[in-house]
C-alpha cells in the first residue's frame, strides 16, 4: 500500500517535506474517495435493479435513511446492530493485516456466546452477578481466542488454507450450539424455541446513559481503538504488518511469523467472542439459534469497505447497522423481501473489490505516476 | 430390531444417502476443479449452487420441464463464473476476495427472486430403478439413481482423460502451472481462464439444479448446507485429479448422510453432531493433506492457495 514516494525532479530540498505530506493526504484522500466511488456505483446498480422490478429507487434509499437515521429510535435501533458488526469487523480486518482472509467470525460469535450462556446458566439467580459477568466475558474470549487461533495455527504450522477452514468452522462452532441448545442444556421452562436458560433482566448488561443503547457499543468502539493504536503504534503491529507484506522478508528479519499468525487469529477470534458475549449478556440473555444473525457475515463487507482500518471500522459498521436495522420497514412498506438487504451488500462488495484495480490509477491522487506503458 | 440388521440399514441407508447426496458435491468440485486448473480459485461457487437451485426451481415450474430448468441452471451459474473471471481479471484484484463478494451476491439474487417459489411445487427429475432386482425394498430405494449421477461419472472419466490426451486439456493446465509459460506459447490466459471459470460455474449451477429438482427436492433459503464450499476443500484433497474428486465426492456424500441414516433406524440423539460431520470430515482432510509434500506437488503452479 505504501509505495516509496518519488520526489518528481525540479522538486528543492526544501519544499520536499512538504510534498511528503502532501503526497500522504493524497494518498488518505485516495483510500477514501475509491470506497466511496464504489459505493455510489453500487447503490446505482441496485437502483437499476430496483427500477427493472418496478420500485422507486427514491424510496429506497430514503427509507434507509429513515428506518437507520431518521429518528432517535432508529438511531438506536442502528447503534444495536453496529456494535456487533464492529467487533465482527475487527475479526476480519486484524488477520487481513498478516494477509490473512480469516472469515470465520460469524463461528466464534456464536461459540462465544453460546459458552457465556452456558458458564451461567448453573449461576444464574445464585451467584453475584459480577462474578457470573466476569466468567462470561472471560469463556466467551477463551472459545472466540481457541476457535479463529486453531485456524491460524492450521494455517501456518499444516499449511491448511484459512478461509476454507474458518468457514467449516463456523458451520461446525453452529452444529455444537444448537447440539447443547436442544439437548443437554435446553430450557425446559422455555415454551418459545430451544434455549438455554435466560438471565434474569436486572443482571444483564444496562444501557449507556442516554442512549437507547447497551455498554456493548461503548466496548466496541474502544476495541477499535485499542487496536488500531496497537496495529498502527507498536512494534506488534509493525511486525504483523511486515509479516503480511512479505513473509519471506519477516522471515529473513528474525520476525516470529508463526506467532504472529496465531496471536492476530486469537485476538481476531477475541473480538468475535466479545461480540457473542454481549448479544447474549445484553441482548438476549440466553443462546439459541438467534446468535447466528449473520453480524460475522456482513462484518466481512465491512471490514473490506474500512480497508481493514480499525478507525475506519467505527462509521463504515454505523452505516452497515442503519442498513440492516431499515430492513425491516423496507420488507413492510415496499414488500421487498429481506433478501434486499443481502443482496445489496453482495453487490457492494463486488464492485468494492474490483474498485480495488483502480489504486495508484489517478493522477489527481498519485502526482507521480508516468502516463501508462503501451 | 436386532444389531446386524440395524447397522445393515444404516449401511444401505448410507449408500443411497451417498449416491443421492455426494451428486451436488460431484458436479461443483469437477467445476471447482477445472477452474483452479487454470490458475484461479472460485470460492463463489456455494452462491452459484444456490443460484442454480433457485433458477432451475424456478424454470420447472414455469415451463413443467426439469431438463429445461437444469439447463438454465447451469447457463446462471456460468453467468456468475464469467463475473468472476471478469472481475479477477483486472489487475491487483484477489481472486478469493472476489469469491466471497460472489457468494454474497448469488446467495443475495437467489433469495430476492426465489421468494415466490418456497410455496409451489415444480416437477422434479426422473430416477432410474437401477434396484429392480432386489425383492428388498430398502435396497430397491437406496438404487433409485437420477441420470445425473451416472453423467457425473462419465464427466469425471471424461475430464480425466481429456486433461491427459488433449489439447485443451494441455493448454489448461499449462495456464494452470505457468502463466507465464502459457504466454511465450502464444496462448490467451485470461480467455482461457475465463473459459474455464465459465465451465466451472455451469457445472456448480447443475448441481444446485440437483438439489431442488432432485433431492432434497424442493427449493428453499435452506437447501445448501455449504456444499460449494466443502466442494473446493474436497478438491484439494482430491489433488486436482477428476478420479479422485469423484472418490472424495462419494465419500463426503456418505457422510452427509450418516445423520438421516441414523435417524432412520431411531438414533435421534446427537442428530446436530451428526450433521455436522461433513464439515469435521472436511477439516480433518485438509489437515491431514494441505500441508503434505503430494499435494504441493500436484498443485498448479498459478494458485493462490497453496502459496
Amino acid at each position: 500500500m505504501n509505495q516509496p514516494v518519488t520526489v518528481p525532479a525540479g522538486m528543492t530540498a526544501s519544499n520536499r517535506a512538504g510534498g511528503e505530506r502532501l503526497a500522504r493526504f493524497r494518498r488518505g484522500a485516495e483510500a477514501v474517495a475509491i470506497p466511496l466511488l464504489a459505493l455510489l456505483i453500487s447503490a446505482g446498480l441496485f437502483s437499476i435493479f430496483l427500477l427493472i422490478l418496478g420500485k422507486s429507487p427514491v424510496q429506497f434509499y430514503s427509507l434507509i435513511w429513515l428506518g437507520g437515521f431518521g429518528t432517535p429510535f432508529s438511531w438506536s435501533n442502528t447503534l444495536l446492530r453496529a456494535a456487533p458488526l464492529m467487533f465482527a469487523a475487527l475479526a476480519v480486518a486484524i488477520p487481513a493485516r498478516l494477509g490473512l482472509t480469516m472469515i470465520g467470525g460469524e463461528g466464534a460469535l456464536v461459540l462465544g456466546g453460546f459458552a457465556a450462556a452456558a458458564v451461567a446458566v448453573p449461576m444464574i439467580g445464585t451467584t453475584n452477578p459480577l462474578v457470573m459477568h466476569a466468567l462470561m466475558l472471560m469463556v466467551a474470549m477463551a472459545a472466540g481466542a481457541f476457535w479463529i487461533g486453531l485456524a491460524g495455527g492450521l494455517r501456518y504450522y499444516r499449511g491448511v488454507n484459512e478461509t476454507i477452514s474458518t468457514l467449516l468452522l463456523s458451520y461446525i462452532a453452529i452444529a455444537i450450539m444448537n447440539f447443547f441448545v436442544e439437548g443437554a442444556l435446553r430450557d425446559p421452562a422455555d415454551p418459545n424455541k430451544p434455549s438455554t436458560k435466560t438471565m434474569l433482566p436486572e443482571t444483564m448488561i444496562g444501557k449507556i446513559p442516554g442512549i437507547d443503547v447497551h455498554w456493548g457499543l461503548a466496548a466496541a468502539v474502544l476495541t477499535c481503538l485499542l487496536l488500531y493504536v496497537l496495529m498502527q503504534r507498536t512494534t506488534y503491529g509493525f511486525a504483523c504488518r511486515i509479516a503480511g507484506g512479505n513473509p519471506r522478508a519477516a522471515l529473513a528479519q528474525g520476525l516470529p511469523v508463526g506467532k504472529l499468525i496465531v496471536s492476530a487469529a486469537m485476538i481476531a477470534g477475541i473480538c468475535a467472542g466479545l461480540a457473542g458475549y454481549f448479544e447474549v449478556a445484553a441482548v438476549h440473555g440466553k443462546a439459541n439459534a438467534s446468535l447466528a444473525a449473520g453480524y460475522g457475515f456482513t462484518g466481512i463487507l465491512v471490514a473490506f469497505l474500512a480497508r481493514h482500518n480499525p478507525l475506519a471500522i467505527i462509521p463504515v459498521a454505523i452505516l452497515f447497522g442503519g442498513i440492516a436495522a431499515a430492513g425491516g420497514i423496507i420488507q413492510r412498506r415496499m414488500g421487498l423481501p429481506d433478501a434486499s438487504v443481502l443482496l445489496l451488500q453482495g453487490l457492494t462488495v463486488l464492485v468494492l473489490l474490483a474498485s480495488e484495480t483502480l489504486y495508484g490509477r489517478f493522477r489527481l491522487f498519485n502526482p507521480t505516476i508516468r502516463t501508462e506503458r503501451t | 430390531m436386532d444389531g446386524s440388521s440395524a447397522l445393515a440399514t444404516v449401511l444401505i441407508a448410507m449408500l443411497g444417502g451417498a449416491i443421492r447426496v455426494s451428486t451436488p458435491f460431484l458436479f461443483v468440485a469437477l467445476g471447482e476443479m477445472l477452474t483452479e486448473r487454470s490458475g484461479r480459485i472460485n470460492l463463489g461457487l456455494e452462491g452459484t449452487l444456490v443460484l442454480g437451485a433457485m433458477s432451475g426451481y424456478a424454470i420447472s415450474y414455469h415451463t413443467g420441464s426439469p431438463w429445461l430448468g437444469l439447463l438454465v441452471a447451469g447457463c446462471a451459474g456460468m453467468m456468475m463464473g464469467a463475473l468472476h473471471a471478469l472481475i479477477c481479471r483486472l489487475p491487483k484484484v484477489n481472486d478469493i476476495a472476489v469469491g466471497i463478494a460472489l457468494m454474497l451476491f448469488g446467495l443475495g439474487i437467489a433469495f430476492f427472486l426465489g421468494k415466490a417459489y418456497i410455496q409451489p411445487s415444480a416437477p422434479r427429475l426422473p430416477s432410474i430403478p437401477l434396484g429392480f432386482w432386489s425383492d428388498n425394498p430398502q435396497i430397491a430405494q437406496a438404487l433409485q439413481i437420477n441420470p445425473l449421477f451416472l453423467i457425473g461419472i462419465a464427466l469425471a472419466f471424461f475430464l480425466a482423460w481429456a486433461l491427459k490426451n488433449t489439447r485443451p486439456g494441455l493448454i489448461l493446465r499449462v495456464t494452470g502451472d505457468s502463466e507465464a509459460a502459457a504466454r511465450a506459447l502464444g496462448h490467451p490466459v485470461m480467455l482461457i481462464r475465463l473459459i474455464a471459470t465459465a465451465c466451472g460455474g455451469f457445472l456448480a449451477g447443475v448441481g444446485g439444479a440437483f438439489l431442488s429438482l432432485y433431492y432434497p427436492g424442493s427449493w428453499n433459503e435452506g437447501l445448501s448446507s455449504g456444499q460449494g464450499l466443502m466442494a473446493v476443500a474436497l478438491v484439494i484433497f482430491a489433488r486436482w485429479d477428476p478420479i479422485r474428486c469423484m472418490v472424495a465426492a462419494m465419500l463426503f456424500g456418505a457422510a452427509g448422510a450418516l445423520g438421516p441414516s441414523l435417524q432412520a433406524i431411531g438414533i435421534t440423539q446427537g442428530y446436530y453432531f451428526f450433521n455436522a460431520a461433513p464439515y469435521i470430515l472436511t477439516l480433518l482432510l485438509m489437515i491431514g493433506s494441505a500441508g503434505s509434500k503430494k499435494a504441493l506437488r500436484d498443485a498448479p503452479g498459478e494458485l493462490a492457495l497453496t502459496r
